[in-house]
């Protein structure tokens, strides 16, 4: 599944990154904790998240993330975006909740990427 | 590559936007040098959880990292509290971070087991009131 892939079964909005939206994604993981993020999450990742700091962002840099997806409508600041940008990670932006948004990928083919 | 190379970064301690800049500048520096990926994710992980318990637990600090042929050492020096139990600190899931720190998506108690998964050597010098000293070691290749 592309980026762009991503975005069309979330109905999201790309925020910044658009070059970047023919990208593989080979997993996906939701999580709030950026802990977590570090502790589980394999390359090619997308990362979906309520939290919206620039963590989120150097996190999903430390990690090799695909893209990050912000849920519930969640929108990163202009400083959030520049460092996306710096990074080259694009950032895209949907309505749905957490639970509907992993759960839409899910289903359409994307699997978690959690190693345990 | 010839001969060692050293950086050195002074995390400041009272800004959380800015922790992780000298982790993600080492990795920039490290790709461009041609270390393989495996190393790099290794080095930027271990690192980063580093920095991010430095600024959260010690008020910032400094953090020196030697490249050479054969590894990569990192050094994070800090004069904050110290850590009162390491075995304990080393447990999966124990955190000692405030609530303010979780709701920034950290302290899940997952930083120093994280260090030691990514890393090949992890020694930690620590004294209660005098502040910890992290040495971080990942071979290269």
């Amino acid at each position: 599944m592309t980026v762009e892939d991503v975005k069309d079964v979330l109905g999201a909005r790309v925020i910044c990154g658009e070059e970047h939206l023919k990208r593989e994604a080979h997993t996906a993981c939701g999580a709030d904790m950026m802990s977590d993020v570090l502790a589980f999450v394999k390359d090619q990742c997308v990362l979906l998240t309520g939290l919206c700091n620039t963590q989120v962002i150097r996190t999903a840099q430390m990690m090799d993330v695909v893209c990050i997806v912000f849920v519930r409508g969640k929108k990163p600041d202009q400083a959030m975006i520049d460092l996306a940008n710096e990074c080259e990670i694009p950032l895209l932006c949907t309505g749905h909740r957490m639970f509907s948004a992993c759960g839409m990928l899910y289903e359409s083919g994307l699997r978690g990427g959690a190693s345990y | 590559m010839t001969g060692k190379i050293h950086l050195n970064y002074v995390i400041p301690g009272d800004d959380f936007t800015r922790a992780g800049e000298a982790s993600g500048e080492v990795k920039k520096k490290l790709k461009q040098m041609g270390v393989s990926p495996e190393a790099v994710r290794k080095v930027a992980i271990s690192m980063y959880e580093g920095e991010i318990n430095m600024v959260i637990h010690a008020n910032g600090g400094t953090i020196d990292v030697d490249i050479s042929t054969t590894d990569i050492t990192i050094v994070l020096k800090d004069n904050g509290p110290g850590i009162k139990d390491v075995a304990l600190a080393m447990q999966a899931g124990y955190s000692t971070a405030p609530d303010k720190v979780r709701a920034l998506g950290f302290g899940a108690g997952m930083g120093l087991p994280n260090m030691k998964k990514y890393s090949d050597n992890l020694i930690i010098d620590t004294k209660l009131g005098y502040g910890t000293t992290v040495t971080i070691v990942v071979k290269i290749g």
